[in-house]
């Protein structure tokens, strides 16, 4: 390991580092920076919890009458192609 | 343009949707309507304001679907159609309804270049230790461990309400892209494909898109 990264580097490479998308060398560095770093480790625990808090927003539910009009619009089309 | 791309075929199962769908069969309809119809809802809200806009943008991407029935060849998969297909209503849609910002998200405004799409740093520079310092570029003001509960996160309905903010306040392709990822938890290749964006494209609008989230969040927990 030549150069260290600084922890204002290491905050740009987290997303490429969650992606698989840095080389062998980036990540070892990455992971040798986070094993001495409180902070970067904080920081990328943040990233994930994120990353874990927006999967948590719901999808709403089809409402009854979206149903209904799409049903409509759905028979309309078929007999608009002659069924 | 050299190479051509991999043959895609669909899966069995929107083989068997498609083809059902053909015949008209309504159950079949139904199906796709349960499984879709909120993603699309969703992914017009992007480009319009007003959730009964969206929606009605999302009825009218059905149509188009059943109209283009007999044209869609399969060179991608029925989901991503069905996707393209609203995105693409809802951009027109959308630059006929000016975009106008809720009262909700004047918390988000102290976040500076949030709704900017420049070339901003994941975190603020007043963070770092400048160049001055022995240990330049390390933090000054290290993040704090936040001290939420993962398994109750999404009981906490005011947070959910900010983050979602915190989402649509961001430039509209950082925007698309951490929504089709993050929420609607598509794949860097789905999302490629849909919005034709380069793989380095996605992971740079999607790394600004998480980093600022990030900064909301903490901004928030603090």
């Amino acid at each position: 390991m030549t150069n260290e990264l600084t922890c204002q580097e290491l905050v740009e490479l987290v997303t490429d580092y969650f992606e698989n998308a840095l080389t062998e060398t980036e990540r070892a560095r990455v992971e040798q920076h986070l094993a001495s770093c409180d902070g970067c480790d904080t920081y990328v625990e943040q990233m994930r919890e994120t990353i874990e808090t927006l999967g948590k927003l719901q999808e709403k539910d089809v409402s009854a009458e979206a149903q209904e009009k799409l049903l409509t619009v759905f028979r309309d089309w078929r007999l608009e192609t002659g069924e | 343009m050299t190479a051509s791309p991999p043959a895609f075929e669909l899966s069995p199962t929107e083989q068997a949707q498609l083809a059902a769908l053909r015949r008209g069969d309504e159950n079949a309809f139904r199906e796709l309507v349960a499984e879709y119809h909120g993603a699309m809802v969703r992914i017009a809200q992007m480009f319009v304001d007003d959730r009964d806009i969206a929606e009605q943008v999302a009825q009218e991407a059905w149509l188009g679907v059943l109209r283009g029935l007999e044209r869609f060849q399969g060179r991608s998969s029925l989901k991503t159609w069905l996707f393209t297909i609203v995105s693409n209503l809802a951009k027109t849609r959308g630059k006929r309804e000016k975009r106008t910002i809720p009262f909700s998200f004047f918390a988000l405004r102290k976040l500076e270049n949030y709704d900017q799409d420049t070339d901003e740093p994941a975190v603020p520079e007043n963070r770092f230790r400048d160049a001055k310092d022995l240990y330049a570029g390390h933090w000054a003001m290290k993040p704090v461990p936040w001290e939420v509960d993962p398994e109750r996160v999404a009981l906490n309905s005011e947070l959910m309400k900010y983050l979602e903010a915190a989402v649509e306040m961001l430039p509209e392709q950082q925007r698309i892209v951490i929504t089709l990822r993050d929420i609607q938890g598509w794949t860097a290749e789905e999302v490629c494909n849909a919005l034709g964006i380069a793989e380095t494209n996605q992971r740079v609008l999607l790394h600004r898109a998480r980093s600022k989230v990030r900064r909301a969040m903490e901004e928030y927990l603090q």
